[in-house]
């Protein structure tokens, strides 16, 4: 198949769905790569990287859509780039299917296949296509940067020749995978780092991550994440109350506040109200990640940098994961490659649309002329359900009483094993003759030296003792000696052979016993 | 040479027998060891041709020559891979030997008895030695004397066929999947107790026929039983060879009334019985288990694996060893099979040159061989006191940044700790999955020699470096320079 990769049209945005590098694994995979001329400009890839990597450059985006078989892009298409598009092709990138139903009927009108990147399901066989995620992680940390970068002072605290500086103090709201990566951004920093998120169980993750999880003295237990795909839910109103009191207390300690609410098919909640904002110091900066869907920030202005009458920062753009092209490039190319390589499971350069794939299913909005979306929930679950097992540690006292019983159950086995031993050595001298007994003793002797002597031999050397063992059961070469000198010519016929065997087996085994032991060495 | 010499130099041979036995406590002691081995043979083999009452020096000396070529050919060219191929070819031979020694002691039984009886005196009847102990014997020595025989044909032809298809596995002209005819156990219990029968009628005084048709029935019993067991199980099954050629030697010294043969064949025996034990005990499976075949019966569905198997390419895996302070190497048959120790040897030089801790965990049925890892590992020159035992490293794993499984698979199977309805639930394996980051070296996605599904492939600190071991290792090489 040939996957040709677009220049995105939005207004600022550098992103682009192939690199350089994402083309030579596609390749791997059987597929040829298309690329629009300056596709990459914007995210540091030259046509000149793309043609080294093996990419064929089209002039322009009809030529490029007309031969690609698949075309992937990052920003969904707006609906003239849909009419442009020739019919039965197969789009991957973002879609939001749920919020541009006409985009996608459009799309379906033209039986294009269309998977939206922002519909994988969060499964954990589908986190390396992930794009969501991944963007969430540029985003989160770019949000630290950009508010290093609008904050006068250190992020951490200092103490110089000039002055103490004290650290500063950031609070990240939401510990989504934006806001983990903020955490650790914040951390690395140096900032004293505090985050909330409505779901409990996160908390030792941002505690792992250096942060100190703000804790909200409530009963009511918030559904477990698990339930909901690893999202949020909506609060009660008595939560949010008891969240937003906790907030305003914060607030004025607060030099840096980072916020990425959001939940699922819903406006961001509100979350830093205009007050908490006249309450912070002056200088203060709050970049709210959730700008693009009304922003937790009472005063967000989407795509905007305000500030606020006493000298508060807020930034509220939405294009984090373009502002770094080159990282987001690079990850999204990734997921896509990784999604390509799910759809082309033979590769052999032949994609099979298998949407009896949880995965692909569930990113496939429009397929063969039908809309798709909404996808049916996934059949595998996305996180395992937490179950708690708890085994109480045994006691010293019942410690001692288990090596007790088993040092009695020891002393009972061989005790046993010695009685019935005794026994079957009594029956057998009671019928076998003098002559048998003799040899019966040496047999009975020999056995128990072997057992003494072999349970001290190191597991590491079980090899040469095999081939020790072999060369001496060779002694059987004895038995043949004995025989040959007799007058039967049968019997002298098999004991030469007998003879030759054996000795194969004495010189083979020693020989390859020394080659063995030779080998090992000290270092 | 007198009798009693011949007896004082089979003393000073089992002394000699015990202790290269002993001497493989340690690796230094062993090499010492060994030559006790050689002399203890030399000794015995030398009074034994220069004792009482053989002759036909000349075919003896024609057969040792030829046999003592062949052997030492053999062995200087084996591969250290190969070692399980030869391990059990060796113990077919003796196994042979050993039916071939019962069946003339038979054949002499019968013309002395015969001699005997037809008033013929014993100086003019011209025996060798094992003949004029058979010449004295009376009728109950003789029946036991025939049970001994039969037990050795028996324990011998088994060893034989069984081992001639271990060998047959163990060096894939055999299917290694276990296969049975049908009837399965049934027929080798029939097998067993026809050759019983035929044993009874030997006893009551028919001919040699007999014991011809135990050794073809006990052969098909050998045949039957290995072929029905898999190839994840060899180390047991060579062990268990290993133990029979021994029980069969000492069957024969029974025969014979040679001491010498009884003390050696008991210390080969017990000495296999234990290895088979100790192989056993890895398993947490019981001996009759292994035996009869197949896993045990699982009592419930295996657990769901979550997630999936991410692969890595070299570049990955030669970043986080660049990065890693303490690595552990796991290798198991894939290693093997690929010839891949000399690399793995040469990467360890390497990481250890970079002074980095780097260390082996070999689990006791590693590889088709008791011991097996242990010995390819010294061939490629890795030093011996890196390599450790499953008992010795265990608890290191959790301070050891990276594991390196390569070709190993069910050792390394956390489901045998966390699912009580998988097969092997409970068999002690290496807690790789605790390090902080597992490389797992493998030629697919498959599930190895057992089928059982492996949840160490599916955690997430585990990376998939799919492909042939040897080639991934040297990709690693070549970007660790």
């Amino acid at each position: 198949m040939i996957i040709g990769a677009l220049k995105e049209t939005f207004e600022g945005e550098a992103r682009v769905a192939m690199t350089p590098d994402s083309a030579r694994e596609l390749a791997k995979l059987g597929h040829s790569c298309l690329i629009e001329t300056g596709a990459g400009a914007g995210a540091g890839f030259s046509d000149k990287a793309y043609k080294e990597a093996g990419v064929d450059i089209k002039r322009t985006a009809n030529s490029l859509m007309k031969a690609a078989d698949v075309i992937v892009r990052v920003r969904p298409p707006s609906e003239d780039e849909i009419a442009a598009m020739p019919k039965g092709k197969t789009l991957i990138s973002f879609f939001y299917p749920g919020q541009n139903e006409a985009l996608l009927a459009a799309a379906n009108k033209k039986d294009t296949a269309v998977i939206a990147m922002d519909m994988v399901p969060r499964i954990s066989r589908a986190q390396k296509m992930d794009a969501l995620s991944s963007m969430a992680n540029i985003a989160g940390y770019r949000a630290v940067i950009e508010a290093g970068n609008n904050f006068g002072r250190f992020f951490t605290g200092q103490v110089t020749a000039a002055g103490k500086v004290p650290p500063a103090k950031v609070l990240i709201v939401g510990a989504g995978v934006a806001g983990l990566a903020a955490i650790g951004t914040s951390t690395s920093l140096g900032a004293i780092t505090y985050a909330f998120d409505v779901r409990p169980e996160v908390a030792e993750q941002i505690e792992s991550m250096g942060a100190e999880f703000v804790f909200l003295d409530f009963e009511e237990t918030q559904a477990d994440g698990a339930a909901t795909g690893g999202y949020a839910a909506p609060s009660s109103p008595e939560f949010r109350e008891k969240q937003l009191e906790k907030f305003r207390e914060l607030a004025p300690d607060i030099d840096i506040v980072i916020t990425t609410a959001l939940i699922p098919g819903r406006d961001a909640p509100v979350l830093w109200t205009a007050d908490m904002v006249a309450a912070m110091k002056p200088g203060s900066v709050i970049v709210d990640l959730a700008a693009e869907r009304g922003g937790n920030c009472e005063l967000t202005q989407a795509d905007a940098r305000i500030v606020t009458d006493n000298g508060v920062v807020i930034i509220g753009y939405t294009d984090f994961p373009s502002r770094m092209a080159a990282q987001s490039s690079s990850l999204y190319a990734n997921n896509i490659r990784h999604m390509l390589s799910d759809l082309t499971p033979e590769k052999d350069g032949v994609i099979q649309h298998d949407m009896e794939d949880d995965v692909i299913r569930g990113a496939t909005a429009a397929y063969a002329g039908e809309i798709t979306f909404p996808p049916p929930p996934p059949k595998v679950q996305a996180i395992a359900v937490q179950t708690k097992e708890t085994k109480p540690a045994p006691t010293p006292e019942e410690l001692r009483a288990a090596e007790a019983a088993a040092f009695r159950q020891a002393t009972k086995n061989q005790v046993t094993m010695l009685g019935a031993g005794a026994l079957v050595m009594l029956l057998i001298g009671a019928y076998a003759p003098a002559s048998f007994m003799q040899h019966f003793i040496v047999f009975a002797l020999a056995c128990f030296v072997g057992f003494q002597v072999i349970w001290n031999v190191s597991h590491a050397l079980h090899t040469p003792l095999m081939a020790v063992t072999n060369a001496i059961s060779g002694i059987v070469i004895l038995g043949a000696l004995l025989q040959i000198g007799s007058g039967n010519w049968l019997v002298v016929l098999l004991s030469l052979v007998s003879v030759l065997i054996a000795t194969i087996n004495i010189v083979g085994g020693f020989m390859v016993t020394r080659r063995m032991l030779a080998m090992f060495q000290k270092s | 040479m007198g009798i009693g010499i011949v007896s004082a130099a089979y003393i000073a041979a089992s002394v000699l027998f015990i202790l290269s036995l002993g001497g493989l406590s340690n690796q230094e002691s062993a090499k010492r060891a060994v030559w006790y081995g050689i002399v203890g043979m030399a000794i015995a083999v030398f009074a034994t041709v220069f004792g009482p009452g053989v002759q036909n020096m000349a075919l003896i000396l024609l057969a040792v020559a030829a046999g003592a070529f062949a052997g030492q050919h053999v062995a200087g060219r084996v591969q250290m891979t190969e070692m399980p191929q030869l391990v059990a070819a060796l113990h077919s031979f003796v196994g042979l030997a050993a039916v071939f020694i019962g069946l003339n002691a038979d054949i002499m039984l019968t013309s002395i008895v015969a001699m005997r009886e037809g008033g013929i005196d014993m100086a003019a009847a011209d025996l060798t030695g094992f003949g004029e102990s058979l010449w004295k014997k009376d009728a109950v020595e003789i029946s036991i004397l025939k049970v001994e025989v039969f037990l050795g044909i028996f324990i011998g032809a088994v060893t034989f066929t069984g081992s001639v298809v271990a060998f047959g596995k163990l060096a894939g002209k055999v299917d290694g999947k276990p296969a049975k005819l049908p009837g399965g156990h049934m027929l080798n219990l029939t097998a067993l107790i026809a050759s019983l029968i035929l044993g009874l009628i030997y006893m009551n005084g028919a001919g040699i026929w007999t014991m011809v048709l135990v050794t073809l029935i006990a052969g098909f019993i050998g045949w039957h039983l290995i072929m029905g067991i898999g190839g994840a199980d060899m180390p047991v099954v060579v062990s268990m060879l290993n133990s029979y050629s021994g029980w069969a030697a000492a069957a024969i010294g029974f025969t014979l009334g040679n001491d010498l043969l009884i003390v050696t064949g008991a210390l080969v025996g017990s000495s296999g019985a234990i290895l088979s034990y100790i192989m056993c005990r890895a398993m947490n499976r019981s001996f009759i288990s292994v035996i009869l075949g197949g896993f045990g019966g699982t009592t419930g569905p295996a657990m769901e694996v979550e997630g999936e198997m991410v692969a890595i390419e070299a570049e990955g895996v030669a970043q986080a060893l660049d990065e890693a302070g303490s690595i552990i190497i796991i290798p198991g048959y894939g290693m093997a099979v690929a010839q891949a120790q000399q690399s793995v040897s040469e990467l360890t030089k390497r990481l250890r040159a970079r002074g980095k801790e780097v260390r082996f965990a070999i689990h006791p049925v590693a590889g088709r061989l008791p011991g097996h890892m242990n010995v390819l590992l010294a061939e490629a020159k890795v030093p011996y006191d890196i390599v450790l035992e499953m008992d010795e490293i265990n608890a290191d794993f959790p301070e050891t940044d990276v594991a390196i499984v390569i070709g190993s698979n069910d050792i390394v199977n956390p489901a045998a700790q966390d699912d009580p309805n998988s097969p092997i639930a409970g068999m002690p394996v290496l807690e790789c999955w605790k390090a902080g980051q597992v490389f797992v070296s493998k030629r697919g996605q498959g599930t190895g020699y057992s089928g059982i599904e492996n949840p160490l492939f599916f955690k997430e600190n585990t990376r998939m470096f799919y492909g042939d071991a040897k080639a991934s290792l040297d990709k690693l090489l070549g970007l660790m320079t």
